[in-house]
């Protein structure tokens, strides 16, 4: 799990959250392409639901931080994105999406899996009960790894994806675009149950990235899942 | 109405709606600039970044904006529009898109202007960096420089979706409503690039110092200037043309202990700019189907001991310049290794090959006159067009090759302790290009090789006027006594006489031959038609 570095407990999708959205997206990729074409749309997504960091004044007021943008080109694919001026976010991507590309590569896939990001809000609960994580956005991103037999075939699929990636891309800015529940923007006291503060330059929403992989068998393995079951053991 | 609006309220968002088109254009333009963006986070804010957004402000852009506005809004039935359009260097232009910033009367009068509104601004503004990226139009303007400039146009007013051909595709960028009005960005964008597709982007010299007020007049009313995106001109887009040691790949060809087939070889485009900076013979061979077989095996160029003339001649694919096509080992080429210039290689020692007529020279100082024409004609011939992708072989010399510098020899077998070998045939009879030397002669090169490197050349050079025999040491190979050694195998095998059906005489006869009896064969395969259906039949 990466995101805030606090576990949240309690199942994510076990408890029914009142405005969560979820949305669904495909894409067919070649094995060297996972990597780029889910950072592309996890920057994305991030790209719209950060903001600079909050600095909190007398009388409830606070000013917002500036984010910057750059552009990213893809090497394995014809597609440039555009992500936040974040290294330790680009880090914290990557490093979730390297994981899920090893998932996907690891014995027992046949290259079918999916990488959840969702957007949550703490509700603080009273001991002993831990901290509850309240989802208002869930993006699924479903991958299907082909494999490509000559390098025409990787040229052609070059070019497909990043088409793909487009369409995607346009996508995700129609759902942003809506305007449908966003949590309330926090007291200074409540901010950390809204954003993600532990960043230095930006402040995305408290998100967290988890992944499944379709084993050959058809069953699914959650490693979500299975932490969770460890963390309310321990508890 | 606006009376629900307090007038701090509309105020304020006037200014949004001011700056919010001013970093709309300016995000749009700076998209088609044909560079990556990128501007850093500050998490204190500098109180002059709009919409907590770190978009720089280029001045001309703001400067044509405001002229553009002149100091209206949009609003209903006056939309502000950037048109992004494509002017090639023989002056054609093509309209590819035309954002557009329009109010329509929707109100939302619940929305909090300062605090909703203004976010939401901020919200489009990145939704319209991640559409900029993802229309046709950006992946042209990354390539913008030499064959074509991208520009764009401010207008205000209606807008004019007629350039851009038929079949155009909208995106919506996003909507934000205000009390005022609801405020709609938009793309329409061309996809009818059919005369783009086609083009083959040769690389030619860039279009030279584009100021930032050229001038283009518009048939429209409301006109105004276009502008090139790409206002930093004469900035080499270094993408579009490689560098010269992008462009150079050097062959070499080295020898290999396994057989010949497996040599590896490299293929140097015609297109220098700079001298290659080892010295060989560059061969220009034309680019035929001659079967050759090829694997590149990785050898260590300067532990080759062998300098050893191996021709191929292959077909090059334009699309991959780097790659041959022939009919290799395993069916498909692989991607030829792009090898480094071997300086260690540049021992100065040439070799030529007679396959184009180059011919070698003698060993008296007219030889290194020769070398030099050879090598300039071959680099002259480098200076070629640009975009003309020519096999060159070079060969390479072994490094320990014993041979004076600055010599067009030729390749000949050098035996160590030749005198205590018994005589070999002289194998440069198998080399049909090469005037059999006369065979008492064949002693003294062996034995003239032995015992200097200086005097091999005179000492060869006496024999012949025609060509100078160079020593020849096949790598790994032992000094046995044995008739048949590896070099004596490998000259005897490396020149296979030309098969006689490939000579052009036989070869046309035999094929007026065919012609010829192709009535009388077609005239028995009819009437055997009957077996060969059952035959067929047999097969299903």
């Amino acid at each position: 799990m990466v995101g805030t570095g606090r576990r949240c407990c309690g199942p994510s999708g076990a408890t029914p959250a009142m405005n969560c959205r979820a949305e669904v997206l495909e894409v067919s990729v070649e094995g060297r392409q996972v990597e780029e074409a889910m950072l592309a749309v996890l920057h994305t997504i991030l790209l719209h639901r950060s903001t600079g960091k909050f600095h909190y004044k007398k009388e409830g007021t606070y000013s917002i931080g500036t984010v910057g943008t750059q552009d990213v080109d893809c090497d394995f694919i014809d597609f440039a994105y555009v992500r936040v001026s974040s290294e330790e976010l680009d880090r914290a991507l990557r490093k979730a999406v390297g994981e899920f590309k090893d998932a996907l590569r690891g014995s027992g896939s046949d290259g079918m899996g999916q990488i959840s990001l969702e957007f949550y809000q703490k509700k603080k609960s009273r001991w002993p009960f831990s901290d509850e994580c309240i989802p208002w956005e869930l993006w699924t991103i479903k991958v299907n790894v082909v494999n490509l037999a000559n390098e025409q075939e990787r040229q052609i699929c070059r070019e497909k994806v990043g088409e793909k990636l487009c369409e995607k891309i346009i996508n995700i800015v129609e759902v942003m675009n809506r305007h449908e529940y966003l949590p309330k923007m926090p007291t200074q006291s409540e901010v950390d149950n809204v954003f993600d503060t532990s960043l230095k330059d930006v402040q995305p929403y408290l998100y967290k990235i988890s992944y499944q992989i379709t084993d050959s068998l058809g069953t699914s393995v959650t490693t979500t899942m299975r932490r969770l079951i460890k963390d309310t053991l321990a508890l | 109405m606006d009376t629900d609006l307090s007038s701090q309220d509309r105020k304020d968002l006037d200014k949004f709606i001011k700056f919010f088109a001013l970093k709309t254009v300016q995000v749009i333009v700076q998209a088609r600039l044909g560079e990556k963006i990128c501007t850093r986070s500050s998490s204190s804010p500098t109180g002059s970044d709009w919409f907590n957004l770190a978009i720089k402000d280029i001045p001309e852009v703001t400067h044509e904006a405001k002229k553009a506005l002149a100091g209206q809004l949009p609003a209903v039935g006056r939309s502000m529009c950037v048109e992004i359009s494509l002017k090639t260097s023989e002056g054609d232009s093509m309209e590819l898109e035309i954002w557009c910033l329009e109010m329509n009367e929707k109100c939302d009068k619940e929305i909090k202007v300062s605090y909703t509104v203004y976010n939401r601004l901020s919200l489009l503004l990145k939704s319209l960096l991640a559409i900029t990226r993802v229309t046709p139009a950006y992946r042209l303007s990354r390539k913008q420089g030499h064959e074509y400039v991208i520009l764009y146009r401010i207008y205000f007013g209606e807008v004019q979706l007629s350039g851009l051909g038929e079949g155009f595709q909208t995106v919506r960028v996003g909507t934000v409503g205000t009390p005022v009005g609801t405020i709609t960005l938009s793309c329409a964008y061309r996809i009818n690039l059919a005369f783009m597709s086609t083009r083959q982007f040769e690389r030619t010299p860039p279009i030279m110092g584009i100021i930032i007020d050229h001038f283009v007049d518009r048939p429209y009313p409301s006109s105004s200037p276009m502008h090139p995106c790409n206002y930093r001109a004469g900035e080499d887009n270094a993408a579009v043309y490689p560098s010269v040691e992008d462009s150079q790949e050097v062959c070499t060809t080295s020898f290999s202990t396994s057989p010949p087939s497996q040599c590896v070889f490299t293929v140097t485009k015609a297109h220098f700019q700079t001298s290659p900076p080892m010295v060989t013979d560059t061969l220009k061979v034309p680019v035929m189907g001659l079967a050759f077989s090829h694997q590149p095996a990785a050898l260590g160029v300067g532990s080759a001991d062998m300098g050893y003339p191996v021709l191929f001649a292959g077909g090059l694919n334009a699309a991959h310049p780097h790659q041959l096509i022939g009919p290799g080992k395993e069916g498909g080429v692989p991607p030829v290794p792009n090898q480094p210039a071997h300086g260690t290689q540049a021992d100065q020692e040439r070799m030529c090959t007679p396959l184009d007529g180059v011919y070698y020279s003698a060993a008296t100082p007219s030889s290194s006159e020769d070398t030099e024409t050879v090598s300039n004609s071959s680099e002259g011939k480098c200076g070629s067009p640009h975009d003309l992708l020519e096999t060159i072989f070079i060969r390479k010399v072994g490094a320990f090759v014993n041979k004076p510098i600055n010599q067009v020899t030729m390749a000949n077998l050098d035996i160590p302790f030749a005198m205590f070998a018994p005589k070999n045939v002289e194998l440069e009879d198998n080399d049909p290009m090469v005037n059999p030397p006369e065979s008492p002669e064949t002693e003294s090169p062996l034995q003239g090789s032995l015992h200097s490197e200086g005097s091999s050349g005179s000492s060869t050079g006496n024999t012949h006027d025609d060509f100078v025999m160079i020593d020849f040491k096949p790598a790994f190979s032992k000094d046995d006594i044995l008739p048949m050694d590896l070099g004596t195998f490998y000259r005897e095998f490396q020149n296979p006489p030309q098969l006689s059906s490939l000579s052009i005489d036989i070869g046309a006869q035999s094929m007026a031959e065919d012609l010829d009896s192709l009535p009388e064969k077609l005239a028995v395969h009819e009437k055997n038609v009957k077996e060969f259906d059952a035959f067929v039949e047999t097969l299903q």
